[in-house]
């Protein structure tokens, strides 16, 4: 059986999915982006004095690319995947002859061309505002790859748990929202008192925002190779509980 | 210079020979209880010959759903085996399941995509090259007079068509075993006779094909075997004609020419007055249409026209299943 050609139909029938509603996809995040760079970078940012040596404008650029990177990561399979389940046509995919990491394998790799192509589209958006240099071409695009995997990861298991619409948005509402706007998007973790600067660096996005911030302003508040240790252990972990959720069929088999 | 030719290049009349004898589904002591405690399948067993056409009976809760959802890969057995074409479900998997084609009674495409992409989705996911699966999915879709709605979005389709795509995107990567539960619930006359006369093409053409229905005319009509399951329990396992040939009596409708206002009485077959020119009547299985008439004749009655006042396979699905309530099974 050629896995090749069943992992390329799913990742290609991702990809038409999301690009089929472009409106719901790829235009918002656009325009919720653009009113960031407006308000909070040119507006307020103006008034606020450069972080590390780069204007507010070029500090937020990089976290707004990837916290869109983030929500769209997880949105793409959190939604693609239950409506799946919620359509029943999951079946499709449980009595053919797939394995499980070929499901995941194609479920993932389309949240990670929305996480992209989105965080692409706000990169153009930002030109409008900011002038965005790469100083480093592989941390940054590593790092918006790894994050992106690591967000489809953790929407595939919030699916495969899901029993209703509403599950699939708790986690981005109470959990992913809340960790992003505290992770260093709008500010350096060194402006916040000891120790909400310690808690600070315990959430992962954090790691992220400053690796990729790293690779296109040179300009970071923690260890870049640590951020990858982190994210690759994410990976590591969310993979090994989302084969384990599809091969025991939790929450997709009776 | 090739190497084993003998090996890379196997005989294919030696192959369909050990396909023929093979069994297309053989399921070993399988039981499933649900998580809440309730014992689908108490361990049946169950051999269905390849080429068959094979009929799945019981009433609604009986096991049937359970027992195709485990050998469609859908259901977590509790315990027992499952094998398809000699592949076992659990060692085998993949090769099990590329044997397999399901149609199952609710539609579980996605309503959003296309006729033909449903089609395309399904041949991508059994592995099957782009030029193959389009060449598959247009004659699936011929077959099932869908060709001309293949651009449709599914949603937009009637019952009866989505049905029909149904059975066209089970049989896209030319499955061996087709399995079809209740593929015509709730569908029209036309649609259903034209559903028979393509399963049974299907099957003409060496697909083994296993059908679960409400509708006994149309096991009776199409099956050549059967398992009857009650309470999780296979209550009868037969050919078709072997158990139609244990029906006793006989219940027919007679429509007469003239009125009567009692019933007449014939020895050896209780008739009983439904209406002026209409009698039920229960002829013993050898006794005779001939007799019968004779008899009517002889008392100046006389019969316009008669039917089966039920379905033959009908009245042997009830003894059986009434012969085994929930209590005998415990």
């Amino acid at each position: 059986m050629n896995y090749t050609i069943a992992f390329r139909t799913i990742v290609i029938k991702e990809i038409f999915r999301f690009i089929r509603i472009w409106p719901q996809t790829l235009l918002p995040p656009a325009i919720t982006t653009a009113l960031y760079f407006l308000i909070f970078g040119k507006l307020i940012g103006d008034r606020i004095g450069p972080i590390s040596g780069a204007s507010y404008m070029d500090y937020i650029v990089p976290g707004i690319i990837l916290m869109s990177v983030i929500s769209h990561s997880y949105a793409n399979v959190v939604s693609s995947f239950y409506s799946t389940k919620f359509q029943r046509n999951i079946e499709e995919l449980l009595v053919a002859p797939l394995p499980s990491w070929v499901i995941l394998a194609g479920y993932v790799s389309g949240g990670i061309v929305r996480g992209l192509l989105v965080g692409v589209v706000v990169a153009l958006i930002s030109l409008l505002f900011a002038e965005v240099t790469v100083k480093n071409m592989g941390i940054t695009l590593s790092i918006a790859v790894l994050t992106a995997t690591v967000f489809s990861l953790a929407g595939f298991i919030n699916a495969i748990l899901a029993e209703s619409f509403d599950d699939i948005s708790l986690i981005p509402n109470f959990v992913l929202t809340p960790l992003s706007y505290l992770g260093g998007v709008f500010y350096s973790v060194d402006m916040l008192p000891g120790i909400w600067q310690n808690i600070s660096k315990g959430n992962p996005i954090l790691y992220m925002v400053n690796a990729f911030r790293y690779g296109l302003i040179g300009v970071t508040d923690v260890d870049i190779q640590l951020t990858f240790m982190i994210t690759g252990g994410f990976i590591a972990t969310l993979t090994l509980l989302s084969l384990y959720l599809l091969h025991k069929g939790i929450g997709i088999k009776n | 210079m090739k190497l084993f030719p003998f090996v890379l290049r196997p005989d294919p009349f030696a192959l369909n020979l050990k396909f023929l004898k093979m069994n297309a589904l053989s399921l070993r002591n399988l039981k499933k209880t649900y998580n809440n405690g309730f014992t689908a399948l108490q361990g049946i067993d169950l051999e269905v010959e390849a080429g068959d056409f094979f009929a799945l009976l019981g009433p609604n809760g009986a096991g049937k759903s359970t027992a195709i959802g485990i050998i469609s890969s859908l259901v977590n057995p509790s315990s027992g085996s499952v094998s398809i074409f000699g592949h076992d479900l659990i060692s085998e998997r993949n090769q099990a399941k590329s044997c397999i084609g399901l149609v199952p009674q609710e539609v579980n495409f996605n309503q959003f995509d296309t006729v033909k992409n449903i089609l395309l989705n399904q041949a991508g996911y059994y592995g099957t090259p782009r030029k193959l699966a389009l060449q598959r999915t247009e004659y699936c879709l011929k077959q099932m007079d869908l060709w001309d709605k293949r651009d449709t979005v599914s949603r937009r389709l009637s019952g009866g068509m989505k049905r029909r795509v149904m059975i066209a995107r089970a049989l896209v990567h030319a499955p061996k075993l087709l399995i079809l539960d209740e593929p015509t619930a709730g569908v029209d006359i036309e649609i259903r006779r034209s559903m028979w006369k393509m399963m049974q093409e299907v099957n003409q053409q060496g697909t083994t094909i296993i059908l679960t229905t409400h509708y006994l005319e149309e096991a009776e009509s199409l099956c050549r075997n059967i398992a009857i399951i009650n309470h999780g329990k296979i209550v009868e396992h037969s050919d078709m004609a072997g158990l139609l040939a244990r029906l006793h009596v006989e219940h027919f409708v007679l429509d007469l020419a003239h009125p009567l206002s009692v019933a007449p009485v014939i020895d050896g077959c209780q008739i009983e007055w439904v209406a002026d020119k209409t009698l039920n009547v229960a002829v013993p299985k050898g006794y005779g249409l001939n007799k019968l008439f004779s008899q009517l004749s002889a008392q100046h009655i006389d019969v316009i026209s008669l039917k089966n006042k039920t379905n033959r396979l009908e009245q042997l699905f009830m003894d059986l299943i009434d012969s085994n309530p929930a209590g005998a099974q415990q």
